[in-house]
């Protein structure tokens, strides 16, 4: 029992003196987080539209060139910053950057270098899950929109993007929560996010393990909430389980009378006569012509 | 005569080495609902699929009114606003609803304004029996329904020709009538048509020329009553006897 109450002193004690540097890092964690994965997504759908761009045989050779050029770039990106640790990638961009172009591009605010690794990061496993998202959607959806007179761009945004947007919202969600966790790498660059009030926190006072403590119930608390909204987003997006059948008269259908949808159409099966009367007034607006 | 909306010349198509289509020729006419009848693999669907461009033909001409959309420098898509096709697995816009499918090519692609896209939209949907579903996703109807406003969906587009791609195989039997029926309205009320179709009653009944391909060739054509009453060669008299049987 004394060890809790301990730990509940230091926590408290961590907690009035530095709280507000607890506070500003879970401050900056989620912007940065939440930014960065927005960015992401914005250059993974970049990358998955771009190679998804179908290409003939029978297209013009400068074209053919030039998609096939799109993919080896986009290829090697995903693969470099998929298969390096972040953390060097920070390294890398942070103290690289200035030191090849002999100072001429360097970052003069922290936020900007990690916004930007943390985004391109997050794109180059976006690129993958997006390209994944849309060849898996059937491809009868492409064939229904082209045979209404769709452009691909127009198919892309009305019909396949939005299908494959819902698809990967887990991914979306799962690079979500890790760059809530894996942003505590951006103190090699000293961006002060969550973690790095800890180490604020330690170097003052030694008290390891309680900051410890305070540090992985507010990551668990931000990944919580991060779940929930996405969850409720999928939600949203499904739209209801059921539908309204849409009558000319609410009253009757109220009324329970109205028990059948297809009642008064020609696809009453109750009603043989009906329909073929009804069969005959259709009327498609059109003259037959003569042949 | 009539004024050939569609004139297919010449049209072959291989896929790799397979030779599909070999030197199909025929019209249609405003006005004409031609049936389309074979085997199974004897390239009906590769047919539609060429008329409105899913497939490019190997060789061959497809005239609109006269000109070859087959040359470079014409708009697929633009030719494609004017031929609807009705496909056997429906593929409505999953993502959308009912009226939202029958809506989204007339304001994108034909640039109507909302309003006046769902007007018209409304307008076909009562009539194949769908307007008291316009709030339902696709998944939360059954074939027939779906069929029915795959068909509202093509034709809110006003096109000329429709294709339809045997648009009852994937439906369980009892559904299959309720699409017929608005086929068969449509029909009637002077719609150019163009049905792949193992509905041969259909094919009979409602069809003002019947066409019979055989391994990637029409093998014989003519009124419904010549073809079936009287057909000329053996492979037809063959296939529809098959038929009969079951
Ligand atoms: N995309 C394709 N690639 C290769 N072969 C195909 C393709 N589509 C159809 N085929 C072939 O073309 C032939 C005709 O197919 P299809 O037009 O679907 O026939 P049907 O509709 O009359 O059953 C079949 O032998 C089929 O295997
Ligand atoms: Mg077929």
């Amino acid at each position: 029992m004394n060890e809790a109450s301990d730990l509940f002193s230091d926590i408290l004690y961590l907690l009035d003196r530095f709280g507000g540097s607890y506070l500003s890092g879970v401050r900056n964690t989620l912007i940065l987080a939440l930014t960065a994965t927005f960015i992401g997504c914005l250059i993974g759908f970049l990358c998955g539209v771009l190679q998804t761009i179908p290409c003939a045989k029978t297209d013009n050779p400068v074209k053919r060139f030039f998609l096939a050029l799109l993919r080896v770039v986009i290829r090697a990106y995903v693969e470099i910053f998929r298969g390096t640790p972040m953390v060097l990638q920070a390294v890398f961009i942070y103290y690289g950057l200035p030191y090849i172009t002999g100072g001429q591009v360097k970052f003069n605010n922290v936020w900007v270098a990690a916004l930007l690794v943390v985004s391109i990061n997050t794109g180059a496993y976006m690129a993958e899950s997006v390209r994944g998202g849309i060849i898996s959607i059937d491809p009868g959806q492409t064939e229904g929109a082209k045979a209404i007179g769709m452009t691909h761009v127009q198919t892309m945004t009305n019909v396949i993007l939005p299908q494959a947007f819902r698809n990967i919202i887990p991914q979306i969600g799962n690079n979500f929560i890790i760059n809530i966790k894996d942003t505590s790498v951006m103190f090699i660059i000293s961006f002060t996010e969550f973690f790095a009030a800890h180490r604020a926190a330690v170097g003052a006072t030694y008290r390891y393990f309680p900051s410890a403590v305070i540090e992985m119930v507010g990551y668990l608390c931000m990944t919580l909430v991060a779940s929930f909204l996405l969850r409720w987003l999928e939600r949203r997006m499904d739209g209801a389980d059921n539908y309204e059948l849409v009558a000319d008269d609410q009253l009757v259908m109220a009324a329970g009378t109205y028990n059948h949808p297809d009642k008064g159409t020609p696809f009453d099966e109750r009603s043989k006569e009906y329909r073929e009367q009804v069969k005959q007034e259709l009327n498609f607006g059109r003259t037959r012509g003569d042949r | 005569m009539g004024e050939p909306i569609l004139q297919v010349r010449h049209l072959s198509k291989a896929f790799g080495s397979n030779l599909v289509l070999k030197d199909i020729d025929f019209d249609v006419e405003k006005g004409d609902v031609i049936s389309i009848i074979g085997a199974s693999g004897s390239g009906k669907s590769t047919l539609l699929r060429c008329i409105n461009l899913l497939e490019t033909p190997s060789s061959g001409e497809i005239l609109y009114h006269g000109e070859n959309v087959l040359a470079s420098g014409v708009k697929a898509p633009a030719y494609r606003a004017h031929v609807g096709m009705v496909f056997q697995s429906f593929n409505l816009f999953n993502n959308m609803t009912v009226l939202e499918n029958c809506m989204v090519g007339q304001i994108k692609v034909l640039k109507r304004d909302r309003e006046q896209a769902r007007q018209h939209a409304m307008e076909y949907l009562e009539k194949v029996g769908m307007a008291p579903y316009i709030k339902a996703k696709p998944r939360q109807i059954s074939g027939g329904q779906k069929q029915r406003v795959a068909i509202a969906r093509a034709m809110a587009m006003d096109p000329e020709v429709l294709l339809f791609d045997e648009p009852t195989s994937a439906l369980d039997p009892e559904m299959v009538g309720e699409v017929l029926n608005v086929m068969q309205a449509l029909a009637e009320s002077g719609m150019t048509m163009l049905v792949v179709t193992h509905e041969m009653a259909f094919a009979r009944d409602v069809s003002s020329h019947v066409v019979y391909m055989n391994q990637g060739v029409i093998c014989e054509q003519g009124s419904p009553e010549e073809l079936f009453a009287h057909p000329q060669r053996q492979e037809t008299r063959d296939f529809l006897s098959r038929f009969r049987k079951g």
